[in-house]
């Protein structure tokens, strides 16, 4: 007997312990205080397709482990507190067109953020395809001022700013150019050098297009060829353009382009309002089960819901230390999670009752009743389990957030029911004979 | 205790049956209506900080800027929800311009999903599903392969499937009847309800096939003989506190979600809570005595053959 009360009692000291950690790390930025989603904390997601047709299969995931990098560092230059930027392939299966998503916690401005991202400008040299060197523009449309390239006349070299290792701002010194006009100059990578001589050296007295983001900056004639990977981009810039355009291709020139595919952004308010909704939903519904399992299985009913109170606090603990990232969807699953988390105890509860029933000791009953609901509970918690698993395939961010939930819940509370429920019944010792240990381990409106 | 219910089972098929009918004819009159993020578009949730104008006024707004047709609902004490086709960025400020005119306004929330990203989810909402069904059938025939007799396992599975089926028809003809009446979409969550009330419906399932597997064993060790019916009736007594009280439970839980929880999940707790009690009286008047008739049905074919 000593043996089994001391297993309860340190059970209820571990999860006091784990109670006061939930309880202590939640301080508002602190290090292990509860991750919640944009949806509850306000915030701006965004999806942008990445368009890898023009990148060699072999090379995409490099373009775009560059391209998160690069829009990794304009986020955190614009100051936003714990950003996410993640790429992902899409299709149903995989396979499907490359994606950029970021989080952006606490951004509502989407137009802001949309205009941060997006201000990065994609550098591409291409060069003109033989008979179009005097149609390298489209005729001007009405109400244009500057004519657009002609898509059908330039051929990628596959040299972007991918391969650019700097930019500098110069000022032209009067050989080529007016002096003093403000010029960029660019210097290669190692690899980007390489492929700049090739195409200069290939294309001596042809002219090599510049491209900012798609479109058609100056078209100087390759003089002669260039083996030192350098560059000197000279529009028709101001100086204080070339300084903003030097900035930018030194903050990161996009390898890949990409557009918006899709936005959603919600205010700090309504995300609060869901939050508290969450929680409150979650303490009424679990005050309304306590007292219902109290009620109808009385003295394994409080152990039940004790062991629940322990199974909330040791997912509360997981959630702050894995982190796991709360959702609206998420408060959901724990919520229900909750309830499933019952349902072991109830078989167990409903089982001990049979056992008793047939004569047995409670003791005997008790271990009898775990032993024989283990087999329903393992079988019902392995289809939770794969449900879950394949929820969490299925989802978005949205839904995972309340597969994993659900999953640790549905593996946590099988765990909680059979060991913690398990050692308290069995310290109490109650002895079925007397009047009040009858009582104590019938159910429903029986005496 | 041991009466057999079994005797009424022909009745129990009348409500499962009735209500799948009538899901399905919703389903067939009035369809599903999916949401953005199924199949792309827009949501836009805003509110005026002093007083809400008229309807027709936020219509003559969306009307300046060109973005199509913008169905208009009412939300709060001052807020308009708009859902219109998926919008680029500038559309979207431009929309919000053109609702500025009107008073101060305040954009609560608002998402525009691609129609890529869109149909992507729906394809992998249809394979998850098949998925889960798939797994449910083979897990059901490997944890029943020791019972074969008198009726085969991959019977129980085929059983539970059934018994899925009708779970979720419920809680879908539900949304198409009120996709008809109050314009309720179907989401990415409502499918998650949706594969979670197969997960915890196939649970009240397992807990009373889990009896009768136990039950049938304890007769064979006592070489008692006894009708496959009264045992499953025996099985269904047994375990009807369970059902029903886990099902409570999680009814409790749920109410909690859907009364006073946010009102992104709302939704998503109608469903599970309907489908939570369609998988319970399911399991009881549907699972078992479709058991029961599938071996009468066989025993009768067998019977006839001896002949």
């Amino acid at each position: 007997m000593f043996a089994k009360r001391y297993i309860a009692v340190m059970i209820l000291v571990v999860a006091a312990a784990i109670g006061f950690f939930v309880y202590k790390t939640e301080v508002p930025g602190g290090n292990l205080a509860f991750k919640l989603g944009l949806d509850l904390s306000g915030g701006t997601h965004l999806v942008y397709k990445a368009d890898t047709s023009s990148i060699n299969s072999s090379e995409i995931n490099d373009a775009l482990g560059a391209l998160q990098t690069v829009i990794e560092r304009r986020v955190n230059a614009f100051g936003v507190g714990e950003p996410v930027v993640q790429t992902q392939q899409g299709g149903a299966l995989g396979g499907g067109e490359h994606r950029l998503i970021i989080e952006l916690p606490g951004i509502t401005d989407v137009d802001k953020a949309v205009a941060m991202i997006g201000a990065t400008p994609l550098l591409e040299f291409k060069l003109i395809k033989p008979g179009f060197e005097a149609s390298t523009t489209l005729p001007l449309a009405e109400g244009q001022t500057s004519p657009e390239a002609n898509p059908d006349a330039f051929v990628d070299t596959g040299l972007t700013g991918k391969y650019l290792s700097r930019a500098t701002l110069e000022f032209a010194n009067g050989t080529a150019q007016v002096s003093g006009t403000p010029t960029v100059r660019v210097d290669f990578n190692a690899e980007g050098t390489k492929m700049f001589a090739e195409i200069t050296t290939a294309n001596v007295g042809k002219q090599v297009a510049i491209f900012l983001d798609g479109a058609l900056v100056s078209s100087p004639v390759v003089q002669e060829k260039i083996t030192d990977g350098t560059a000197i981009i000279s529009g028709n810039f101001s100086a204080e353009e070339a300084k903003i355009l030097v900035r930018n291709l030194n903050l990161g020139a996009l390898p890949v382009p990409i557009t918006l595919e899709s936005t959603q952004t919600i205010g700090a308010t309504l995300g609060d309002k869901a939050l508290q909704a969450g929680v409150m939903a979650g303490i009424i519904g679990f005050i309304i089960l306590s007292i219902f399992m109290i009620l109808w299985y009385r003295l394994p009913g409080v152990i039940a819901v004790l062991s629940l109170v322990i199974y909330v606090a040791i997912m509360l603990a997981l959630f702050k230390l894995i982190p796991v990232v709360l959702t609206a969807a998420g408060i959901a699953g724990l919520i229900l999670s909750i309830g499933l988390a019952v349902d072991a105890n109830v078989l167990i509860a409903e089982r001990m009752k049979e056992e008793l029933a047939e004569g047995k000791k409670a003791e005997a009953a008790i271990r009898d009743g775990f032993n024989r609901a283990w087999l329903a509970i393992r079988d019902s918690n392995i289809a939770h389990i794969i449900a879950g698993v394949i929820l969490f395939w299925f989802g978005t961010s949205l839904i995972k957030g309340f597969a994993l939930v659900f999953g640790m819940g549905v593996v946590v509370s099988m765990l909680s029911a059979i060991t913690i429920s398990r050692s308290f019944l069995l310290a109490l010792g109650v002895n079925e004979k007397s009047k009040i240990g009858h009582f104590l381990m019938r159910s429903g409106l029986r005496k | 205790m041991n009466n057999n219910i079994m005797k009424f089972k022909n009745y129990f098929f009348i409500v499962p049956g009735l209500l799948s009918l009538l899901a399905i004819l919703a389903l067939l009159l009035w369809g599903l209506k999916p949401g953005i993020d199924l199949i792309g578009g827009s949501f836009m949730q805003v509110s005026y900080t002093t007083e809400r104008p008229v309807v027709e006024k936020i219509h003559e707004a969306v009307a300046t800027v060109n973005i199509g047709e913008a169905r208009v609902q009412p939300t709060g004490t001052t807020g308009f929800i708009l859902r219109q086709r998926d919008l680029t960025n500038e559309e979207h400020q431009n929309l919000l311009k053109a609702l500025g005119t009107l008073g101060t306004v305040h954009e609560d929330q608002f998402n525009s999903v691609g129609p890529t990203i869109g149909s992507e989810l729906m394809q992998k909402a249809w394979i998850a599903i098949a998925l889960v069904m798939i797994s449910i059938i083979v897990f059901i025939a490997f944890a029943f392969r020791g019972v074969s007799k008198p009726i085969a396992s991959w019977k129980y599975g085929v059983v539970a499937i059934i018994t899925l089926l009708h779970d979720i028809l419920i809680p879908t003809g539900l949304f198409a009847l009120l996709g008809f009446t109050h314009g309720a979409e179907v989401d990415s969550l409502f499918i998650v309800a949706l594969l979670t009330i197969l997960g915890i419906s196939i649970n009240d399932t397992i807990v009373v096939f889990d009896r009768i597997r136990e039950n049938l064993k304890k007769n064979e060790d006592k070489s008692r003989r006894e009708e496959f019916e009264v045992v499953v009736s025996r099985s269904i007594m047994q375990t009807l506190t369970r059902s029903l009280n886990t099902s409570l439970t999680v009814l409790i839980v749920l109410g909690a979600l859907y009364f006073m929880g946010p009102d992104s999940t709302r939704d998503f707790a109608l469903t599970l809570i309907v489908g939570m009690i369609a998988g319970t009286y399911s399991s009881i008047f549907l699972a078992s005595p479709l058991l029961v008739v599938w071996n009468n049905f066989s025993h009768r074919k067998l019977a006839k053959q001896a002949k």
